[in-house]
């Protein structure tokens, strides 16, 4: 840790980290829900415990970017943060406004679109807290003594994510209009700015890792927010195929989609080629995994997987199936939660000033939880395919189908289990590491 | 080699292009020749009942369009499979609906709410699916066919 005001992170680590285990706590409702053991059905149904198992999701991801910006802003910009008491005004709103859609889920508080179910006077909150988010964030960046590439990436995706909010919050008389613009919030962020978000911290935590030349990095980083782009954005197609609008997107998403995994494998193989490169052997070994790991993940999960029902004529049959929420599973995991486990894992020894990077229980983490997502995945799949089998190519009943397949989210549940446990010894290693201090700064990394 | 400017280059040029097609498309895709979700049908009704799927999280269990959730069934052509009649049920009992064993949240919608939603999967019924329609429901297969 270089500057004081990079401790702000620890905080939004800190909510991150709370609100991963209750997501899993609502997955495992929904997960015993399928497989008849629906004893909170009246509390907590599942339309309830999805909207806050989906939403958590979001909420600790975005919680885990903005502290990552604030770790590496201030390092990347060479200054202190512009002001660290409105860094923790904005933590706490962010939290309040969290807890109320959450807690607001429960009494019917919402509009049941996925991912987007805030309701819309809350939207404004949101709005208004990322605008302060960003405001640091940027007033920091351009007063600072430099702007990086990774740095100024990094900003972009955090400003074009809170942009895209946008379009999300316009109201539709037509499901089909509804559903096509809530695709430029939920495709666009995920198959487009949050790569840059990713992208940013990946890069940041190669330099620091591998030791390879800034220059060397960040060439290649334009390179994948470059290819994320030219597929991700008309890749936003392979969402209309099938909702009602013009038959032209099934060619253009068709195409442009099937090219989105290039970007996937571009960040894979850049990932393992710079630390090929580097010299620099950074003793953090538990960061790297994480950070190799999740470019590696990723493009199983959003490349390898996305690509398996992107071309319309699959998705024809795979579209609104378990499929779906196989490939959903991996790649938010590939993607997105394990680039934040990695920053959180390089940050906290240089915050700290613990040095908890050898322990078995790091490494038990890390297994465990990728291994117990993979079985999750496949536990997914197999239902899935199962289902579009059945169900959609032999007209089968939904719950006749549904019930041949209860016994794949036995298999869900306990591999959930697996992930679960890697989950907790991850935050027992959080919790041991203790608070941030001053007396970090003095020391090397 | 590909230097650092000339990547931000293929960065910056190739994300404006993209975007702008991807306007360009939108606004063709929503032209009124190339409308085909017979906008021009939602009437008053349809629009009540899309707000009461919204408030009632109806998509946080069922799919339609193929978007939601994988809990329940897909819900369009559903008039299609089980007729106005059973739907109305499901929609207006005040006790939990349990077919299979699965339970649905137990609405008790009013009658007049029930005739929204009814309104709103109707008017979902006669979008123009690209061929989906044919693939949820045997009886649109049966249409085509023909
Ligand atoms: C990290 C990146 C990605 C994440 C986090 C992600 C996540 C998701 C999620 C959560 C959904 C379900 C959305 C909903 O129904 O509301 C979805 C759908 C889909 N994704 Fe991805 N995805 C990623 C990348 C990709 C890529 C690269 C491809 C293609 C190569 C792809 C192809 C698809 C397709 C075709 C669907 C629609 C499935 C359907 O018709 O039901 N995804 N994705
Ligand atoms: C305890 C572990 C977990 C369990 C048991 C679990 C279970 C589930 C279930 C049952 C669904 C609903 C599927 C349906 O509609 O029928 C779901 C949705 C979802 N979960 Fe999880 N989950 C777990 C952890 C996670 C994690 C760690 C992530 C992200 C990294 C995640 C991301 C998602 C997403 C994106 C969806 C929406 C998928 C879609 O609509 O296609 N879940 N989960
Ligand atoms: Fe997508």
């Amino acid at each position: 840790m270089k500057y004081k005001s990079q401790k702000v992170a620890y905080w939004f680590f800190a909510l991150s980290m709370l609100l991963l285990v209750l997501q899993l706590t609502y997955g495992f409702i929904m997960g015993f829900a399928r497989i008849g053991l629906d004893g909170l059905h009246d509390f907590i149904p599942f339309n309830t415990a999805r909207a806050v198992h989906t939403n958590l999701l979001v909420v600790w991801l975005l919680s885990g970017f903005m502290g990552a910006a604030y770790y590496i802003i201030p390092e990347e910009a060479q200054r202190e943060l512009v002001n660290v008491k409105l860094a923790y005004v904005q933590l706490i709103s962010l939290a309040l406004v969290g807890v109320a859609a959450v807690i607001g889920y429960h009494f019917n508080w919402w509009e049941g679109r996925k991912f987007l179910e805030i309701p819309r006077q809350l939207d404004f909150l949101v709005v208004a807290n990322v605008l302060l988010f960003l405001g640091l964030i940027l007033a920091t960046l351009f007063k600072g003594k430099r702007r990086t590439t990774t740095a100024l990436v990094l900003s972009m995706g955090l400003l074009f994510a809170a942009l895209l909010y946008i379009p999300g919050m316009l109201p539709f008389d037509s499901q089909v209009t509804d559903s096509f613009f809530r695709w430029w919030v939920v495709h666009l962020w995920v198959e487009g700015v949050w790569e840059l978000i990713m992208g940013g911290i990946l890069s940041f935590l190669l330099i620091k890792l591998t030791g390879v030349d800034r220059e060397v990095i960040e060439k290649w980083l334009y390179v994948i927010v470059g290819l994320t782009f030219l597929s991700g954005v008309l890749g936003t197609g392979h969402h209309y195929y099938y909702i009602g609008v013009n038959k032209i997107w099934l060619i253009v998403g068709g195409i442009f989609s099937a090219l989105e995994p290039l970007a996937f494998l571009a960040m894979a193989l850049f990932a393992v080629n710079m630390y090929r490169k580097g010299e620099k052997r950074h003793p953090n070994k538990l960061a790297l995994f994480w950070t190799l790991g999740a470019a590696i993940v990723s493009f199983l999960g959003a490349g390898l997987l996305g690509f398996a029902h992107t071309l319309p004529q699959t998705n024809l049959y795979t579209h609104g199936t378990l499929v779906t929420a196989m490939h959903g599973h991996l790649a938010f995991w590939g993607a997105y939660a394990m680039i934040v486990l990695a920053i959180i894992s390089y940050s906290m020894p240089n915050m700290t000033g613990r040095k908890l990077y050898l322990s078995a229980r790091g490494r038990a983490a890390f297994w465990l939880s990728n291994i117990g997502m993979i079985g999750m995945t496949v536990a997914f799949g197999v239902a899935g395919v199962a289902q579009v089998y059945l169900e959609r190519k032999f007209k089968m009943e939904f719950m006749q189908v549904q019930n041949e397949i209860s016994i794949h989210f036995v298999v869900l549940l306990l591999c959930a289990s697996v992930l679960t446990f890697g989950i907790i010894l991850y935050i027992v290693d959080f919790i041991k590491h203790g608070r941030p201090t001053d007396q970090a700064l003095e020391i090397k990394q | 080699m590909l230097s650092k400017k000339q990547a931000r280059t293929f960065f910056l040029g190739g994300t404006v292009v993209t975007f702008l097609i991807f306007i360009g498309l939108t606004i063709y895709s929503f032209s009124k020749e190339q409308d085909q979700s017979n906008y021009e049908n939602i009437t008053e009704q349809v629009v009540r009942g899309k707000h009461l799927w919204e408030a009632s999280n109806c998509m946080g269990c069922h799919t339609i369009l193929g978007e939601g959730a994988y809990y329940a069934p897909e819900l369009t052509k559903v008039i299609d499979r089980r007729g106005k009649g059973y739907i109305k049920a499901v929609l207006t009992t005040p006790n939990p609906w349990a077919p299979n064993g699965r339970k649905m949240v137990a609405y008790g919608f009013s009658d007049e709410e029930a005739e929204d939603l009814i309104a709103f999967f109707d008017w979902i019924d006669d979008i123009d699916l690209n061929g989906f329609d044919t693939v949820v429901s045997p009886i649109a297969k049966e249409k085509t066919n023909n």
